[in-house]
């Protein structure tokens, strides 16, 4: 019984249906979706890192290799990570009591002076649903206020983004008030948008530049297993 | 059932009614004055005969006729002329239907190559970092073949938006002879494709022998008038206003057997016609409204194309230049008279004047596919694969002509904009507005599986080097592995015994 409820689980998450009125792509699957399904493993009392790991991770796989073998398209990967980070929210009380934790805390922001957000909106919700805790701090964010977030909720990384020339310099000076409020060593910086480029993550002294979400999660997995 | 094609429901229109009206006018103010100079003295008869002004009008040596057509024989001309021609093929499902007013675009090939373009690719391993290698294609012109003929209709036969085939290449095989080309250009199209064959003829005398085999492939005469699955195009009037002996005489038998004949006028303006618009759209007008008087006289209702292939000439060396902007100019003017007469167009675009596939080709080519397409002619040919002014054929570049047409088919098809459509959108607009991403992710992928997204353009190489050619050089590659549909056994050996000069080699079932 558990089983086919992991199962159903795993199965909706390939399919990217969030709730049970999405349609999925396989017409033929309807019934509860995601977040139904999750919230009811729970009542069942499942363990919360089974519907984790064999339900939401395993459907994951699954997608990111439909999406290497370009079975999927990125709408399906994101409908899928949407769900997944829907499910997580639901998750996470459930994670706490049990001592479980999140892939990390993952804090994201386009920087002040920059009202663009669809790339970082993208990458908030690839990496929610590869199982971080995302904190999207929104757009045009002063770099006051993204310093006081890594003083007092201590994420584990700092994801800043840009779209324009103008607004990328903006990046450099978050890296340099990290620095200088001695904060810089406790958070990984990750930064992306169109106008930056690994030399300009470098030159910042960034940890990382990622292109695009897919990259943001290889990223991540790299400062995990180094 | 037949091919659609593709209606153009606001057809681009270039020249105002009474610039219409205007062209023609002078068209046939033109036919009375001058006239044509007639080299053939059968359609000279028929002209008289019939009440046109005729008058000896040796050209030097050659005796000759000079035929003034009055108004009335062209208007009459006009009535016989069917305003509906169905083109048949051996596929039901591949006959094309097209209606003289309706602006319904058939994508065709064409036209008659006397090279093939032969493609290979060599590797080359960059000097200073011998680690880097780059495939790049090599060209080798050459004389064409019944085989290059073969494969090409194998290919035509695959590409998805092209609706008939017109021959592409000339053969010029050893064995071929002027006796024996036309049974083996049309039996290796015909064997090749299942769409509509069009070509012109290299010898009268194998008229019969053409038409027989078409019987033979439908079943009868009478089958082949209800589903013609070959025509004919003649370039009847050598430009300006000139009867020539010999192909008139062809088209007037063609017309005889009932046949669709495509009466085709190809001047260029700064040699063969004025430099002006005005002045070469009145004379081609003319000389097509001419053609169609001839034809309409021999056989009333024969069902005849406006053939028009109207050119810029390049004035460095006075040859065509298909790809000069007049030239789009002027076929969109042409698509326009043909539809003021209620007949159906054989128009031209697609053709260019560099030697082999690349940037050059591909705009000169989209850029009339795209104008010439949006006049909306029936019959638009010459599209695929024809390359330096239609001497040469590539069958790359029919491939990559294909996706520039499913391009342009996706353009056109008609906007889904009603009430359910907008409600839809209004509600997806309300929901993703509360949510924090604010992407409208959840309700793209039903849309993006339906086939209502175009797709990527399919040759996009996935480095920094330019994988156009190469991929299109693949895509060919697949679509020859494809089955071709090929006539059966009894049909082709009764082919065999009833039509002599068909090369021995051409029996897939020896």
């Amino acid at each position: 019984m558990n089983e086919d409820m992991i199962a159903k689980l795993k199965e909706n998450v390939i399919q990217g249906r969030k709730t049970q009125d999405d349609e999925g792509i396989d017409e033929d699957l309807t019934g509860p979706g995601v977040v139904e399904l999750t919230q009811q493993a729970l009542d069942a009392n499942i363990p919360v890192a089974v519907i984790i790991k064999e339900g939401l991770t395993a459907g994951m796989q699954v997608v990111g290799e439909k999406f290497s073998t370009k079975e999927y398209f990125i709408p399906d990967m994101l409908a899928s990570a949407e769900a997944v980070g829907a499910a997580m929210d639901i998750a996470k009380p459930y994670l706490e009591v049990s001592g479980g934790s999140t892939n990390g805390k993952f804090a994201i922001a386009t920087v002040k002076g920059d009202i663009h957000d669809i790339g970082k909106n993208i990458v908030a919700i690839l990496l929610k649903g590869a199982g971080y805790e995302v904190h999207d701090l929104g757009i045009d964010v002063p770099t006051e206020k993204i310093v006081e977030f890594v003083r007092t909720e201590k994420p584990d990384y700092l994801g800043l983004s840009a779209l324009l020339t103008t607004t990328m310099v903006v990046m450099g000076e978050v890296a340099d008030a990290l620095k200088q409020a001695g904060l810089r060593e406790q958070v990984k910086v990750l930064i992306g948008g169109a106008a930056v480029s690994i030399e300009y993550a470098q030159e910042i002294g960034a940890d990382a530049y990622c292109a695009d979400g897919f990259e943001a999660i290889k990223q991540m997995e790299a400062f995990q297993t180094a | 059932m037949a091919r659609e094609g593709i209606l153009i429901q606001r057809p681009l229109e270039r020249i105002t009614q009474q610039q219409i009206e205007i062209i023609h006018q002078a068209s046939l103010e033109i036919l009375q004055d001058p006239g044509l100079t007639c080299f053939n003295k059968e359609a000279a008869e028929l002209f008289q005969s019939n009440g046109a002004q005729v008058t000896s009008h040796p050209q030097g040596d050659h005796p000759a006729w000079r035929v003034k057509i009055p108004e009335k024989m062209v208007a009459k001309a006009l009535e016989t002329a069917p305003k509906t021609v169905k083109l048949g093929a051996r596929n039901p499902d591949n006959a094309l239907i097209m209606h003289g007013d309706e602006p319904r675009v058939c994508f065709i090939s064409g036209s008659e190559t006397n090279i093939w373009l032969d493609v290979e690719f060599s590797t080359y391993t960059k000097k200073s970092d011998p680690s880097k290698e780059i495939q790049a294609p090599e060209f080798r012109p050459r004389r064409g073949t019944v085989a290059d003929l073969c494969k090409s209709a194998h290919v035509c036969e695959h590409l998805e938006t092209l609706d008939g085939y017109i021959r592409t290449v000339n053969i010029q095989d050893p064995d071929i002879t002027a006796e024996n080309k036309d049974v083996n250009k049309y039996f290796a199209s015909l064997n090749n494709t299942t769409k509509h064959v069009m070509a012109g003829l290299t010898s009268l005398d194998q008229l019969d022998n053409v038409v027989r085999m078409a019987e033979i492939i439908v079943g009868g005469k009478k089958q082949l008038k209800e589903n013609p699955i070959i025509s004919f195009i003649t370039c009847l009037v050598k430009s300006p206003l000139q009867f020539v002996e010999d192909t008139t005489n062809a088209y007037m038998e063609m017309c005889r057997r009932g046949l669709p004949v495509v009466v085709s006028s190809a001047p260029q303006a700064g040699s063969t016609a004025p430099i002006t618009e005005a002045g070469i759209m009145a004379q081609i007008n003319a000389e097509v409204l001419a053609g169609i008087t001839l034809g309409q006289l021999v056989n009333p209702g024969t069902p005849v194309l406006y053939g028009s292939v109207p050119v810029r000439a390049r004035m460095d060396t006075l040859s065509d230049s298909y790809g000069a902007v007049e030239t789009s100019q002027y076929n969109i003017d042409c698509v326009q008279m043909a539809r003021f007469y209620k007949i159906p167009n054989y128009s031209t675009s697609g053709v260019c004047d560099p030697k082999i596939p690349g940037q050059q080709s591909s705009i000169e080519r989209l850029f009339s596919d795209i104008l010439v397409t949006l006049s909306g002619p029936q019959y638009l040919h010459c599209a695929y694969g024809l390359l330096d002014c239609n001497s040469v054929f590539c069958l790359q570049q029919a491939v990559l002509d294909d996706a520039h047409f499913k391009m342009i088919k996706f353009f056109l098809q008609q906007p889904r904009i009603d009430d359910t459509a907008i409600s839809e959108a209004l509600k997806q607009i309300r929901a993703v507005s509360e949510t924090p991403q604010k992407i409208f992710i959840s309700y793209i992928r039903k849309v993006m599986r339906s086939g209502q997204l175009s797709a990527p353009y399919p040759f996009e190489g996935d480095g920094k080097a330019d994988d156009v050619f190469r991929l299109a050089h693949e895509r060919m590659l697949e679509l020859l592995e494809k089955p071709v549909r090929h006539i059966d056994q009894a049909t082709t050996a009764k082919i065999f015994r009833e039509v002599p000069g068909i090369l021995p080699r051409l029996n897939i079932y020896q």
